[in-house]
């Protein structure tokens, strides 16, 4: 019984695993290229203003990709160009909380209609987010 | 109506058909821009390096969790009556919970077939952004004090966004 369930649970993992695995392999190689055609550009995005860079952030952080440590260097970065830390924290939040790239990707194993609201909300959660944070520093400054 | 797609392509399933899509954006940028294309392919044998392993860990994750996790244990615990408990866990677990987004959806989408809500498997995408061994990285460019604030903030807005995703899409 018990190899029966073993083998049952192993044919059902490795076809899983097949039918992930060419969308993982196209979403990779999507999401290099937005990273060649994005990174070296974010700085020339901002503007300076400080309603709009905030936007600018979340939307940067929301199509780009990739793992946590490079927005806070990324941010980190920018933050010395002198774009302010509300735009900035926007964007580290979009950066690991809203992939638009990986929609189809998500939306394949948790349903389209989670997914794109997850996506959505995100996204304006990454604004509140970073407004409630610089906020609450200004307060404790 | 009838379709005019080859059979071929019929035939084929969309996650496939996106790699061909993908693979022919690659085609028509590398007739106008050779460096991109070979820059995109050294990141993306880079990324490839640090997702393979990870990916061995998740086929022996759902591996035991197609054998052991049955779909009654997890509407228990992250199940529609899961109450603050299922919450709990979910912090802890989206804290504690390694590896990429990507590799993540295959299990929390094995979850929710078992039952697990909607709400619980958002929030744990959420918490995830608090990551102990990213948090030196993050003081060493932003300091102590936003660090800090940040991370209770997503652990805030984690549970918010499960509730307002249950609103959305339902349990």
């Amino acid at each position: 019984m018990q190899t029966k369930n073993t083998k049952e649970a192993l044919h059902q993992t490795v076809n899983l695993f097949k039918t992930m695995l060419p969308m993982l392999f196209g979403m990779l190689l999507l999401v290099s290229l937005m990273q060649q055609l994005f990174q070296q550009h974010y700085q020339s995005w901002f503007t300076g203003n400080y309603i709009l860079d905030p936007l600018i952030g979340t939307l940067a952080g929301a199509i780009s990709f990739g793992i946590p440590i490079t927005s806070y260097i990324a941010g980190g970065e920018l933050v010395k160009g002198g774009v302010s830390l509300l735009a900035v924290t926007a964007f580290i939040m979009t950066w690991t909380t809203v992939g638009l790239i990986m929609i189809p990707w998500e939306a394949s194993f948790l349903g389209k209609r989670f997914a794109i609201a997850r996506n959505i909300l995100n996204f304006f959660f990454a604004l509140l987010i970073a407004m409630a944070t610089v906020y609450t520093l200004g307060l404790l400054s | 109506m009838k379709s005019y797609q080859p059979l071929f392509w019929q035939k084929l399933s969309g996650r496939t058909k996106f790699l061909i899509f993908t693979l022919g954006l690659y085609a028509i940028i590398s007739l106008f821009n050779t460096a991109v294309i070979v820059n995109s392919l050294s990141y993306f044998s880079f990324m490839l390096t640090k997702v393979i392993p990870v990916l061995g860990l998740v086929f022996i994750i759902l591996f035991l969790t197609n054998l052991f996790l049955k779909p009654e244990r997890i509407k228990k615990h992250m199940g529609k009556d899961s109450g603050l408990k299922g919450w709990f866990y979910d912090l802890i677990g989206g804290i504690i919970i390694s590896g990429p987004p990507y590799v993540l959806y295959p299990m929390l989408g094995e979850l929710q077939d078992n039952g697990a809500r909607n709400g619980l498997i958002a929030a744990i995408l959420y918490n995830r952004n608090v990551k102990i061994h990213f948090l030196p990285a993050m003081i060493y460019y932003f300091g102590m004090r936003y660090t800090v604030v940040l991370s209770i903030y997503i652990l805030l807005f984690s549970l918010l966004n499960g509730k307002l995703l249950e609103i959305i899409v339902g349990e």
